[in-house]
Order: C-alpha cells, then sequence, then structure tokens
C-alpha cells in the first residue's frame, strides 16, 4: 500500500511537471516578438493573406483558448508542421532524436567508465598527486566551454593531424547505404553486418563523443569522489578494517556499495543534461540531432519545431529523473 | 603475554602544529580483562586502535614497544597487519547504527568476517553466521541474518556486531564504549554477554569506557588514563583504596543509593595531573 502511494505520488507529481512544462514552452513561443504567420508566409505577403493565416492558426483567439487548443493536439500527439521541413514536427524529432541518443550514450557510457574508477581512485589517495591531477582535469572539464573544446579537437585531429573524418555523421559516400532502423548509425551499420560502415560511423562518432564525455566525466568524478570522501569517513569503514578486510574490498563493497544508489541519480542528470547539453556539440560538429534541429528551427523561426523539441527534451529529462527517482526505492535498503 | 606497549605516543598535525592525544603510554596485557577508563579525549580508544594500526592516515605513532603476540606492530607491512586485524584482534565499536555498513545484511556483515579469514564459499559462510547469531543469544537468526542495520534495535546492533568480530576466533577483544550507546537494561545485557563469551572462549578482553564502576565490575586490571596519559593502575578489587587524586576524585562524585548524598562532589582538577 505504500509502495502504491509512492508511485502515485511520484506519478502526480510527473503529471504536474509535464503541465507546467507545456504551459512554459507555450508561453514562451506566445510571448517571443516573433509573428509565426510572417514566417510561413513571408515579409512581403499581402495583409489580407497574413489575415486569413492568423486566423486559421487561431491566433486571434485569447491566449488561454489558445493553450487549451495547444493541449488538445498534444494529448492527440500533434505538434503541428515543421514551417522549415513542411513535415509534422513529431516526425521530425523521430528523424532527428535518435542521432542524439547515439551521440548522448556513447558519451555517458565512455564518462561512466572513466569517471567512477578515476572518482574512487581519488577518493581513496586524498592529496596526492594522483588526487591532484584529478581534480585539475576534471575542474577544467567543467569550466571549458564545449565549443571551445570542440573546436580545438576539430582543429588538431581534423585539421592538422587528419586522424579523424569531418564533421557529420557519416561520409557521404555511405549516405542512405546503411537501412535505417533505429535510425543510430553504428546500431543500424551493425545490424546490417557492413564493417566498413560501421567504421565510417564510429569514427564520427568519436570527436564530438569525447567532447561530451569529458564535460559529464568531470560531473560524475568530482560527485563521485566527494560521495567517496564522504563514505570513507564512515564509522561503518572502521569496522571493515578492523575485520582485516582488503583495501579493494573497503572500497568496492563497503564505501562504493553505499553511494552507488546515490550516484545513479548523479548519473541520470548528467545524460539527461548530455540529451539537451548536445545542443552546441551538435553545431559544431554538424551532428543531425535534436540540438542541431532545435538551433536551426530557432534561426528561422520554426516555432512549432522549436516548441516540440523543447518539450520531447523536457520530457526524457523529467523522464530520466523519474527513473533516478524509482531506482533509489528499488536499491537502497533504507528507503525501501 | 599479548600485547606489551611501552612509551606510545600518538599526536597529530594541526595548523597550530603538532597535538599530543596520547603521551607515553606503557603497559602490557595478557590473557585477562583489562580495563581503560578515562573522560572523552584522554587518548584511551587512540591507544586501543593504536594496537591494531587503525588510526588515522595523518597520526603519527612512535613507541619504545609496541608489540602483540611478540609481532612488532611499528613496522609491519599493511598485509600482515590485515592477517592480525580481525584473525586475532576484534574491535567492538560504540554505536551499531553507525558501525555496521548500511547497506549490508547483518548476516552479510557476519559472513564476511569470518570468510575474509577463514576463505570458504558463501553457504558455509551464512551457516557460520546464523551459529554466531545464536550465540550472541538472537532468538530469530535466520530472520535477523536478512535485516539491514537501520532494522535492527540498539541491543540488536551490538549482538551483530559482537557476532560479527567474534567470527574469525580471534584471541583479543577490544570493547571500545560497548554499551554507551545503549539504554541501562539493555547495556547490562551486552556487557554481560561480552563476559560470557570472554570467559568461555578464553579470550582477553580489553574493555574501554568512562564508567569506572562497570568497568571495575567486568575487569581485573584497570588503567586509569587522563590527558594522553596512565595516570593510574590498579586491580579492580582495590579500586576503593586508589591512590590517584584524579581517580578518588572520580569515585566521589558517584551517586549511591544505598548512601544517598544531599549534594554530589565535583571533581576539583589540578593541573599538576596533565604535567609529567
Amino acid at each position: 500500500m505504500r509502495r502504491v502511494k509512492a508511485i502515485l505520488a511520484t506519478l502526480g507529481s510527473v503529471a504536474v511537471t509535464v503541465f507546467g512544462l507545456a504551459l512554459v514552452t507555450f508561453l514562451i513561443g506566445r510571448v517571443v516578438p516573433i509573428d509565426p504567420t510572417i514566417a510561413i508566409v513571408g515579409d512581403h505577403a499581402p495583409p489580407d493573406v497574413i489575415a486569413r493565416v492568423r486566423l486559421e492558426l487561431g491566433l486571434n483567439q485569447p491566449l488561454p483558448v489558445q493553450f487549451l487548443i495547444y493541449l488538445k493536439h498534444l494529448f492527440a500527439g500533434d505538434l503541428g508542421h515543421s514551417v522549415m521541413t513542411g513535415h509534422p514536427v513529431t516526425e521530425d524529432i523521430a528523424r532527428y532524436f535518435p542521432a542524439t541518443v547515439e551521440l548522448a550514450t556513447t558519451a555517458i557510457i565512455v564518462a561512466m567508465l572513466l569517471g567512477i574508477p578515476l572518482g574512487v581512485l581519488a577518493a581513496s589517495r586524498p592529496g596526492t598527486w594522483f588526487d591532484q591531477w584529478v581534480r585539475i582535469v576534471t575542474l577544467a572539464g567543467q569550466s571549458v566551454p564545449v565549443f571551445v573544446l570542440g573546436l580545438i579537437l576539430l582543429l588538431v585531429f581534423y585539421g592538422k593531424l587528419g586522424w579523424a573524418p569531418g564533421t557529420g555523421q557519416q561520409n557521404v559516400l555511405y549516405d542512405g547505404m546503411v537501412p535505417r532502423i533505429t535510425g543510430m548509425l553504428v546500431v543500424d551499420a551493425l545490424l546490417d553486418h557492413d564493417g566498413e560502415a560501421l567504421w565510417d560511423a564510429l569514427s564520427h562518432l568519436a570527436l564530438p563523443a569525447i567532447v561530451l564525455a569529458y564535460f559529464s566525466l568531470s560531473t560524475i568524478t568530482r560527485m563521485t569522489r566527494a560521495f567517496m570522501l564522504d563514505a570513507l569517513s564512515g564509522e561503518y569503514i572502521i569496522t571493515a578494517r578492523a575485520k582485516g578486510l582488503s583495501g579493494a574490498r573497503i572500497l568496492w563493497r563497503h564505501a562504493f556499495g553505499n553511494i552507488a544508489v546515490p550516484l545513479i541519480t548523479v548519473l541520470a542528470l548528467a545524460y539527461a543534461g548530455l540529451l539537451e547539453g548536445a545542443v552546441m556539440t551538435e553545431v559544431i560538429f554538424s551532428w543531425p540531432g535534436i540540438g542541431q534541429y532545435l538551433t536551426v528551427s530557432l534561426l528561422n523561426a520554426d516555432m512549432n519545431a522549436v516548441l516540440g523539441a523543447t518539450l520531447v527534451i523536457g520530457c526524457v529529462y523529467i523522464a530520466l529523473n523519474m527513473l533516478a527517482d524509482v531506482a533509489y526505492r528499488l536499491f537502497d535498503p533504507r528507503v525501501r | 603475554m599479548l600485547a606489551r606497549v611501552e612509551n606510545l605516543r600518538v599526536r597529530f598535525p594541526t595548523p597550530q602544529g603538532w597535538v599530543a592525544a596520547v603521551r607515553g603510554i606503557s603497559f602490557t596485557l595478557g590473557r585477562e580483562k583489562l580495563g581503560i577508563v578515562g573522560e572523552s579525549g584522554s587518548g584511551k580508544s587512540l591507544t586501543a586502535r593504536a594496537l591494531m594500526r587503525l588510526l588515522p592516515r595523518h597520526a603519527e605513532i612512535t613507541a619504545n614497544r609496541l608489540e602483540f603476540d611478540g609481532i612488532d606492530l611499528r613496522d609491519t607491512s599493511e598485509r600482515a597487519m590485515r592477517a592480525i586485524r580481525g584473525k586475532r584482534v576484534g574491535l567492538i565499536l560504540q554505536d551499531p547504527k553507525y558501525a555496521l555498513n548500511p547497506v549490508m545484511t547483518a548476516g552479510a556483515q557476519i559472513a564476511e568476517a569470518w570468510a575474509a579469514h577463514a576463505g570458504g564459499g558463501r553457504r558455509a559462510a551464512l551457516r557460520v553466521a546464523l551459529d554466531l547469531l545464536a550465540q550472541v543469544r538472537i532468538r530469530d537468526p535466520r530472520h535477523v541474518a536478512g535485516l539491514y542495520p537501520h532494522e535492527l534495535s540498539g541491543g540488536m546492533g551490538q549482538r551483530v556486531m559482537i557476532a560479527m568480530m567474534l567470527a574469525p576466533d580471534p584471541e583479543l577483544l577490544i570493547a571500545d564504549e560497548p554499551t554507551s550507546a545503549l539504554d541501562a537494561t539493555v547495556a547490562a545485557e551486552i556487557l554481560r554477554l561480552i563476559e560470557d563469551l570472554v570467559s568461555r572462549r578464553g579470550m582477553a578482553l580489553m574493555l574501554i569506557s568512562h564508567d569506572l564502576p562497570l568497568v571495575s565490575h567486568v575487569c581485573d586490571r584497570v588503567l586509569v588514563m587522563y590527558a594522553g596519559r596512565v595516570v593510574e593502575e590498579v586491580a579492580a578489587a582495590d579500586l576503593t583504596r586508589a591512590q590517584h587524586p584524579y581517580t578518588r576524585g572520580l569515585l566521589g562524585c558517584l551517586p549511591s543509593l544505598a548512601k544517598p548524598k544531599p549534594m554530589l562532589a565535583t571533581l576539583a582538577r589540578d593541573p599538576a595531573w596533565g604535567e609529567p
């Protein structure tokens, strides 16, 4: 009964948050000094055309009514049409989102595999040169803007050394060669057993994934280190040492065992941050993901597309947050 | 002789310079029950932990002699220390709420203590854990083994702690204020349990407490510590004949049910007690 109540409470808060998100994105879309009609009909359209399109879009209605209409469409899964592509926004998002997922997932896996051990090891020998080095590297990762790092990597590895391919998700040579199944090129190439296309996709993925991974690696490492320092100062660590356990077992089983659950929240938020933070990286590397789509739509005053993409990113954020919450309930014996 | 300590000193670096916490302690310990009494900060816990080399990394330990069963602990490797910790010397801490790992079940923590030294599989370790829980008089071992520390009461937690430290069958048990976090009635039970198990297994006991009558009741010999030094060593039976003014002062300010005093005496400290 308590568990059912907790789940209902979580769902309720999610519903409220999603409603708030829809309201805010809607208001931003209506408040910005961009006239959606002009984006459709152009600057030089005659006034009667503008008036007719306004009427068709329902823009003459009062704001609350417009919001209700927007919500009604939203429930029907209709985010409107993109002016730029001419497709429904949902279709566009389904097209662009997998590329972002591919990039963000690769980045979070790299960041996790490197960041967690780095944080744990740094915390196990505080004040040593290794710890200092980890702190400097992660501080740099949090302070250097993604676009600076991205451009430097492109300049060095693509421009000077020629080790990495240029921007984009694949070489034009392979364009349309791999059947689209998931939309994630690496996975699709794998499913197609196409080694060359796979290699091409991986090499295109490397630089943007490294940029993003470095960014979230810094957060993950710093949080892991802080959590571990706290855990290692616990009395139960003295107990574990008094039992004669090995250093590795104390570190990983006893200290890390206690931080694993809070770390899930950090990872979920870092992953969500990657999905939205990919915007800059995608623009620099011309990665055909949701960030790229969002930026181009924004620059073209394609408000339906902007609102749709914002809403989707927001929902992903909320969903990941909720998952972290559920994981907390499932894995921490103190909350269970 | 199990332990020999001569001129043990422990100090810590602070921004204001070194702070000495233990200032030249000497004692020996055979297969007996030794009590160490003193107020907070008198260095009694540090002395005990120095014997297991469980002090914080930045602590500096020096001693003319620091031996356990003939092994010089001053330059023993960490690996060799691990063979002593748990296996030969057990340590019971004050509050099971903090001293037990919050995300491991009681059974798993006891099983781990046994398996760390005896090897053996999970199944065997769990069997040992259940047996140990029964030995510390827990009524439903199977149920308690599956509980997490936050689901245990203080007394049960301390029983689990004792079972865990007895698992590898050590020769010396150090109990660092094992009852201060417990209710008076539970505390008496836990103390009786420790006393009983120690006697039955023929182990040595080092009982650390700030409770002078309690220690003298359980132990054969009592060391009274003040400001990092032993100010008096006395056989428990002779406690009433203690010489040092600090010990006498402590005894003097105890309330008594048999002879109630209208006003309890206070301890007047002499700065000379802390001098060498």
